[in-house]
């Protein structure tokens, strides 16, 4: 399998926020879900969509600890390397 | 007993294959226009994207969206402006439905058998469910009173009304939003119905007609807001009608088949009636069930001999369903919708299709064009809107039209 760069794994995370219903140019790293009104059953979503694309597998207490989009794509792009 | 509270409606709304609107259902109707077409009634006009921001429509299934659409309908004419003018824990929410989110099943079935059931939505339970279409309206509008879903077949919206009635007279609520939605149309469902050949062949809805082979499926939605009489009043809101009597029974019979003497039905009509207090002869309309099956028209037409007597061969009764299908669930709803604008435009909308008289079903079916409708007791015109249902159930909604 080939690197996935961190920029990848942003812009593939902001597409599949964006088709939770949050305006895609309203989602930048630093938003919370909260704000984004990204709830825990989106997260779920982003999590089937994540060990699709890259074979990471997200587990119900690693989504508690996020908060932001930036925190996400941390956690999937180091887990992806 | 202490008098009854009385209940009235102050707001209507209704999605269905006639168009997006209330006041479109009855003008369509009464045109004479059939939204029937390749077997089914669908609801082509709504689109989504005109009443709900992406994230509320990909968290609704179809029939909850059509409910929400006309509930914003029905609170909008109800002047409700944003928030219930009661206290919210005042305000109840009763949405029926007969299949439920179906397309949602069937979506997270596909991704199941394809993909394995860790694929499968989070957001599956939370749109298939029943009561998934009362959580959103209650949600959408702030009511916080008794909501829940109500379950019964193609009796289910006016199971659902009766009961919204009776949360108000009881004293348990003040205002409660009512109604019914379904979005089954889809190949499966479709499939499930014509295997037990309850589908016309050739997708043709001719209620009461010699010819009639079957139903037709259809989809949709309809609100009413209901109201505590008085209360309505003080507020200074519009009353466009009563909800004056409810029925309901079993037939105890059969899976599918209704109870062939059609007491079971008659006494529902009866019922409803007595708790409306109005003798037979106060009917001027029926708003029949009017499914295009051999068995129901025939078994309704003796109902309503039975419980309106002589009366029965005097007033028009006529079936929507000739106009838009079976909308299952819905159906009881749209048509307390369509019984009351049709009690309140003094029309008697016409049973489409209708060709081919039946010799045992000799009652006025208004065969395919509208008339005036001729109110029979000088004050508030009354109409009866039937609904029957695959397990039996009966109900009968007595509708007065506006003062």
């Amino acid at each position: 399998m080939s690197t996935v760069t961190k920029e990848q794994v942003q812009d593939r995370v902001i597409e599949a926020l964006a088709s939770f219903g949050p305006d895609a140019d309203s989602i930048t790293p630093d938003k919370t879900f909260e704000e984004l009104d990204i709830d825990s059953l989106d997260l779920v979503e982003l999590a089937q969509i994540v060990e699709d694309d890259y074979g990471v597998v997200l587990k119900g207490e690693d989504m508690k600890e996020l908060k932001t989009v930036g925190d996400a794509v941390e956690l999937i792009s180091s887990r992806a390397a | 007993m202490s008098e009854k509270r009385r209940v009235v409606i102050t707001g209507i709304g209704a999605v269905t294959p006639l168009g997006v609107g209330a006041r479109r259902l009855h003008e369509r109707w009464v045109a004479g226009v059939c939204a029937i077409s390749d077997r089914a009634g669908r609801a082509n006009e709504y689109d989504a994207a005109e009443h709900l921001s992406v994230k509320e429509a990909r968290r609704l299934d179809r029939s909850a969206q059509l409910a929400v659409v006309a509930s914003d309908e029905a609170v909008a004419e109800a002047g409700w402006e944003g928030e219930p003018p009661y206290d919210s824990f005042r305000v109840g929410c009763i949405v029926a439905t007969g299949i439920g989110g179906i397309q949602t099943v069937e979506i997270g079935h596909d991704a199941f058998r394809e993909r394995g059931w860790e694929r499968i939505s989070p957001l599956a339970i939370p749109m298939y469910m029943p009561n998934a279409s009362a959580a959103a309206v209650s949600m959408r509008h702030g009511l916080r009173g008794e909501t829940y879903g109500i379950v019964s077949a193609c009796a289910s919206g006016g199971n659902a009304i009766g009961a919204a009635a009776r949360m108000i007279q009881y004293g348990d609520a003040d205002a409660v939003l009512a109604g019914g939605t379904e979005a089954s149309v889809t190949e499966f469902g479709f499939g499930c119905f014509d295997t037990m050949q309850a589908l016309s062949p050739g997708g043709n809805s001719r209620p009461f007609d010699a010819r009639r082979d079957g139903f037709v499926m259809g989809e949709g939605a309809a609100m009413l807001v209901l109201e505590e009489a008085e209360a309505a009043k003080a507020r200074g809101a519009t009353i466009l009608g009563e909800l004056a009597g409810y029925g309901s029974t079993a037939d105890a019979h059969h899976l599918t088949a209704p109870e062939p003497t059609g007491r079971p039905a008659s006494m529902a009509i009866t019922l409803a009636l007595k708790d409306a207090g109005i003798a037979p002869e106060g009917v001027s309309y029926v708003n029949a069930h009017g499914t295009s099956t051999q068995l129901n028209d025939a078994a309704e037409t003796v109902a309503l001999k039975l419980a309106l007597g002589e009366h029965a061969y005097k007033i028009p009764v006529s079936s929507l369903k000739s106009s838009i299908g079976h909308l299952l669930g819905a159906a009881g709803a749209v048509e307390a919708v369509a019984t009351l604008q049709a009690l309140n435009d003094l029309v008697a909308p016409p049973t489409l299709g209708y060709e081919v008289p039946d010799p045992e079903l000799d009652l006025d079916y208004v065969p395919n064009v509208a008339r005036p409708l001729v109110n029979v007791n000088g004050g508030a015109p009354v109409g009866i809107s039937n609904s029957f249902a695959f397990g039996g159930h009966n109900v009968t909604l007595v509708i007065k039209g506006a003062e």
